[in-house]
């Protein structure tokens, strides 16, 4: 709704139209707290906010300036009203929001601000929960939002999809900025389980509508959304009813979602035309290996260590390097994991890296030796970014100390999260 | 069984998205238990904070109502008690005491033929 009255009143008024849709929302809870939720509650804010819309453009079209495109349109009152009616209509809000979506992922914004403003802008998260779902304060989220939204005023026009140079040139960020979303939901701070779902669901939503777009329906487009499917559905057994990790090898298969499964294989094979190979092609890939197997033991750690060989090639960090380490040590043992960890190019950038301590900790505990797996493991504690992973690592450190006869797995995951996460998802 | 006007007067408004579905969701639950006893004969409207005010022999109009926000009245619902007692007892499930608001009872006039 934001994107089509942006669309409207024109980007530098992005604050209006943010306040015409708070207002339609506070009217419609007003009305509806007397006369019941109506059927269609999105069709009637979008009505609600398309008649504020008309009554301010009335009402302001000589003291502002709108949209700068469709300003001769909005000042007769002949066109007025169509004009509008047109913009709110189904086909016409798609177009807005992937028009959002892009100006959203201008390239002068860190990543990270372009993430936060599509949850705030495109999926209508307060300030309060995209700080949640950053684990950031209220405050220094605002911040964050405010800075971004000015930058994304300035720019005067939302994005222009109708050029196909341009969209192209634009696409990588938006799937970045898709996969940052998704990987915020799978790999995320956040410990609420609902908090996560809907941070995947909102990629995969807004990934929808990318993919609807004819420049938009890309191979890349399709391996993101198969790497989506795929990362969604494992996303029940991730993490447990109490907030607890489970580690890829010990989570309940019978607990992925198959007919996502289905539907990330399907787009996968989709995804396989063209001659570009991006590393959602290759994640997804990974992910596949995993989605195929029906017990941890039946993983093909050959085929997923040759994945992460090509992922290497195409965007190679410490982060995949450290993922693939451990996939050797799935085929070739505990040492040799080692050795590949020591040998990564850069290693100390991942100093402040818990998983790569709480990795390290895991292959000497599978080699059995007991104290060094604890350091590493108390190593990776005094690094935890949130309770979640504290609890996860301080669980890790307990089983060093009990010296247990029976060995735990190891695991590999879907790598490169910039944000830097870990083998224990 | 007589009629009663309830004048919902005051209260909080606003507040996050959050708390304000909470707060439809309260409303209508409360409404919807008054509806299930019998009580409800119209759940009546809310009603836009500002208006005009057109005054006496004159008729002025002005720009109204202007009182403080905590006396402007907010909605109406036109329900039936037993009595008057019966109906402010009625009235205290009111979600609008959570926001410090008030609700005015009144007594619908009813001539007896």
């Amino acid at each position: 709704m934001v994107a089509a009255l942006t669309h409207i009143f024109g980007v530098h008024n992005l604050a209006l139209a943010e306040d015409v849709v708070q207002d339609a929302f506070c009217r419609a809870l007003e009305v509806w707290k007397f006369r019941g939720v109506p059927e269609n509650p999105a069709a009637w804010l979008m009505a609600t906010a398309k008649n504020r819309a008309l009554d301010i453009l009335r009402r302001e079209r000589t003291a502002r300036t709108f949209e700068p495109e469709l300003s001769r349109l909005l000042q007769s009152e002949w066109t007025l009203a169509p004009t509008v009616e047109e913009l709110f209509a189904v086909n016409a809000i798609k177009d807005d929001l992937l028009r959002m979506m892009f100006s959203c992922c201008q390239p002068r914004l860190p990543e990270e601000a372009q993430v936060a403003l599509v949850l705030h802008i495109l999926c209508g998260f307060s300030v309060g929960e995209v700080a949640s779902a950053f684990v950031s304060t209220h405050a220094a989220m605002e911040k964050k939002i405010s800075r971004a939204k000015k930058m994304l005023a300035a720019s005067k026009r939302l994005f222009d999809i109708t050029a196909p140079a341009d969209f192209s040139a634009r696409l990588p960020a938006v799937h970045r900025a898709l996969y940052l979303l998704l990987n915020e939901g799978y790999h995320g701070a956040s410990a609420e389980f609902t908090v996560r779902a809907e941070l995947c669901h909102e990629a995969m939503r807004l990934t929808a509508i990318l993919r609807e777009h004819p420049l938009g329906a890309t191979p890349a487009t399709y391996a993101l959304t198969a790497l989506m499917c795929l990362s969604t559905a494992r996303l029940p057994s991730r993490v447990d009813a109490s907030g607890n990790l489970n580690a890829l090898f010990d989570q309940d298969r019978s607990r992925w979602d198959q007919r996502l499964v289905a539907e990330g294989l399907r787009f996968l094979d989709l995804s396989a035309t063209g001659s570009e190979l991006t590393e959602y092609h290759v994640e997804a890939a990974i992910a596949s290996v995993h989605a195929r197997a029906q017990l941890a033991e039946d993983t093909d750690w050959n085929a997923i260590v040759s994945l992460y060989d090509t992922l290497m090639r195409i965007r190679p960090s410490p982060v995949v390097a450290l993922n693939r380490a451990i996939a050797v040590a799935q085929t070739e043992g505990p040492e040799r994991g080692l050795e590949e960890i020591f040998s990564i190019p850069n290693v100390d950038r991942l100093a402040r890296y818990p998983f790569y301590s709480a990795a390290l900790g895991e292959l000497e505990f599978r080699r059995r030796s007991y104290e060094p797996a604890r350091k590493h493991f108390q190593a990776a504690l005094a690094l935890a970014r949130n309770p979640m992973e504290r609890r996860f690592l301080g669980q890790r450190v307990g089983a060093c100390e009990q010296k247990p006869i029976i060995e735990t797995g190891q695991e590999s995951r879907p790598p490169g999260s910039p944000r830097g996460t870990s083998q224990a998802h | 069984m007589s009629e009663f006007l309830y004048l919902y007067r005051g209260g909080e408004s606003g507040g996050s998205p959050e708390t304000m579905q909470q707060t439809m969701q309260k409303w209508m639950t409360w409404l919807k238990d008054l509806g299930a006893k019998g009580h409800i004969k119209d759940q009546g409207q809310p009603l836009e904070p500002s208006g005009k005010v057109v005054k006496g022999r004159k008729k002025i109009v002005t720009d109204g109502p202007f009182a403080e926000t905590k006396d402007v009245i907010g909605g109406y619902t036109l329900i039936e008690a037993r009595d008057l007692e019966q109906a402010a007892e009625l009235s205290k499930g009111c979600p609008i005491f959570d926001g410090d608001g008030m609700v005015e009872v009144r007594p619908v006039m009813k001539m007896s033929m």
